[in-house]
């Protein structure tokens, strides 16, 4: 990527010890970001997307075993004292996480939920904090916001709690928002909603963003690079138009075969993937994806790819990748 | 719509038809129309998809449907019979041939017992007696839905991902041969490459045993791989119905065309427009006057606060309740 990243995530692994043996959640990441880039990272249930994104803000319980390194603007996560880590959690990376319900403090009004990140970080008085929490519920759409902002969050519907979970990853005007999986419990039409809502705040701001996601379509119009997870590890990685026009990884192919399209006739056949994901416990030698898919030789079974690049940055783990199309003339 | 008005039944006998179907709730003081006035049938053979937002009253309309909550008014004409009318023993031996199966594959089964008792329970309750005869169908079911019986009759739900738990469900709702299947978002709590296989089993499991399909969903693309018509609901009404190519290529309710795009699409050259969508569903408990949609609605004049539209032909077979219907 560019020389100038803002996170550098470097050979990151996360294990955790269970009763069967070693779990390897998270399986030699690398991956950066640039200044106020998107970056969507798509992946099934149990592919470690999540767990990356704990790993990164070191939010994972203590018996993770982590290793490898994460660089935010230069600066190596892993060996700041708790004291720094903890300024820098909020106030120059900031999340927002998959459930507004479970993420806000449910006996605090969400005007007070935001004042608290603002004085915490900020410094400001209760006063002005509490002024700029009105104000910030009002920039991420919220009518009415100043009766709002004296509300709690059981008051307020899914979309609106997400939008006071943004509105608080907003607050202390962060330089990277790590969003996991901030739509899925959405109706589509609020899930569009807090999309825009995010693209406008990443414009106006020059802020980067991590987008975690179950599904390709989100991040096809909203990222800048997309990587693609499965079983711990990253399988492919391309700029986001790369990626979806000149697939190289199986896995990938495979995954956006599977989605249902508007445009094709009713009752179509979908692409199903045989199978399920493999046990993170008893992972195989080989690549993890090979017993379900359909290009799979006798290579794939005893030997794990590695991620390897090809042009303009675009790397795919796949002993067998799809041919490389030629480029269209657009 | 949203509104009214029963224009969109078909005049032939159907194995299912609602009609007029209204449930309403106590909350406190208040009384709250989760469903109004909604009506449409079910030909044999045929899968209805059911779209709209959470709360608009899908999930109350389904369960609706099979007594289990019941309804304030309205019919439910199944097989010939009104099922809102009947009560007790006779109700259950008639809801016998429908079937519902739930969003959540493993909150859905009982944790306690294992898969062949769990599949096994609705026999027993049918009064099939004979234990070899309960196995026998029980692991024929599980076969067809693509379990292996030897590995999973003794097994408890845990041991299993959703995916197998949502196919053990569909095995559990097989396995008293019903005619009709509700199926409120089957797919929704699987991933992407899960629920293809449980699309497409859904859709074989249809063909084999010849079953009608009510096909809840607020995924639209996943409605569409199913669905011969849909029906989108909006605020406890119905705005529009019609066959799925029909509605999908052409929606005439600005509802249904604010549903359509805020789908996002998995191409990134697709154009995104935003804004699309703005505001968020009124709360069912002071639904706005005249068109339920029309505080959320571009086309909206002074006419639908007055007055509610009711059901229209729009196009052959394609129904549609809006004064201004495109």
């Amino acid at each position: 990527m560019s020389a100038a990243a803002l996170l550098e995530v470097d050979n990151l692994s996360v294990e955790f010890a269970t009763e069967r043996g070693p779990l390897r959640a998270v399986s030699r990441v690398s991956l950066s970001v640039g200044a106020s880039h998107a970056l969507g990272i798509v992946g099934e249930s149990g592919s470690g997307k999540t767990i990356l994104s704990r790993a990164i803000l070191q939010l994972l319980p203590r018996r993770a075993r982590v290793s490898g390194s994460v660089r935010f603007d230069g600066c190596q996560l892993f060996l700041l004292p708790r004291e720094a880590l903890r300024r820098l959690r909020g106030r120059e990376i900031a999340v927002v996480f998959q459930d507004p319900m479970t993420s806000l403090n449910p006996v605090l009004t969400v005007g007070g939920q935001i004042a608290e990140a603002l004085r915490e970080h900020m410094g400001f008085s209760l006063q002005k904090a509490l002024s700029r929490a009105v104000e910030l519920l009002a920039e991420v759409g919220i009518p009415e916001p100043e009766r709002r902002a004296r509300q709690y969050p059981h008051q307020l519907s899914g979309g609106m709690r997400q939008r006071v979970a943004i509105a608080i990853a907003l607050s202390c005007e962060p330089r990277l928002l790590i969003a996991d999986e901030p739509t899925t419990s959405l109706d589509v039409t609020i899930q569009a909603q807090i999309l825009d809502l995010l693209a406008r705040e990443r414009r106006a701001r020059s802020m980067a963003i991590v987008l975690i996601t179950h599904d390709l379509a989100i991040v096809a119009g909203r990222t800048d690079e997309v990587a693609v997870m499965y079983a711990g590890c990253i399988v492919e990685r391309a700029q986001t138009r790369i990626l979806f026009k000149h697939t190289r990884s199986p896995y990938t192919e495979a995954l956006m075969a599977a989605i249902p399209k508007l445009h094709s006739p009713a009752h179509t056949r979908l692409a199903a993937i045989a199978g399920a994901p493999p046990d993170p416990t008893r992972l195989m030698p080989g690549c993890p994806f090979e017993p379900r898919c359909r290009y799979a030789r006798e290579l794939c079974r005893s030997e794990a790819p590695k991620l390897a690049g090809a042009a303009e940055g675009h790397q795919f783990a796949c002993w067998f990748p799809l041919a490389a199309q030629v480029p269209a003339s657009a | 719509m949203a509104g009214s008005g029963s224009a969109q039944l078909r005049p032939e006998p159907m194995l299912l038809s609602v009609q007029h179907l209204v449930v309403e709730y106590s909350a406190g003081a208040d009384r709250v129309r989760a469903v109004s006035d909604v009506s449409f049938d079910l030909r044999r053979g045929e899968t209805l998809g059911l779209v709209g937002e959470s709360g608009c009253g899908k999930s109350t309309l389904a369960r609706a449907v099979l007594q289990l909550s019941r309804p304030t008014s309205g019919k439910v004409v199944f097989n010939g019979v009104d099922l809102t009318r009947e009560t007790g023993e006779r109700l259950r031996r008639l809801r016998r041939r429908a079937q519902l199966i739930f969003q959540d594959p493993i909150a859905s089964l009982n944790p306690r017992r294992r898969i062949g008792d769990i599949v096994a329970e609705a026999l027993v309750i049918a009064g099939v007696s004979d234990r070899n005869e309960r196995d026998k169908r029980v692991c024929e079911v599980l076969r067809a839905v693509g379990l292996d019986p030897g590995l999973v009759t003794g097994r408890r739900p845990h041991e299993f991902s959703g995916g197998q738990c949502q196919r053990i469900s569909i095995a559990r709702a097989l396995v008293l041969e019903p005619e009709l299947i509700i199926c409120d978002e089957p797919v929704s709590a699987l991933d992407v490459s899960i629920r293809a296989q449980i699309l497409n089993l859904l859709e074989d499991m249809k063909a084999r045993y010849g079953l009608t399909l009510i096909f809840i969903a607020h995924d639209l693309a996943v409605v569409k791989a199913v669905s011969d018509r849909v029906a989108v609901m909006y605020l406890g009404k119905l705005c529009e119905i019609g066959p799925t190519e029909q509605v999908f290529d052409a929606p005439t309710h600005p509802y249904t065309s604010l549903l359509l795009e805020a789908i996002p699409r998995p191409d990134p050259d697709a154009k995104l427009v935003e804004g699309v969508t703005a505001g968020e569903p009124p709360s069912p408990m002071a639904p706005p006057s005249g068109c339920r949609f029309r505080t959320r609605c571009q086309l909206a004049q002074a006419r639908c606060a007055t007055e509610e539209p009711t059901m229209r032909e729009f196009r052959k077979g394609q129904f549609v309740a809006c004064h201004f219907a495109m």
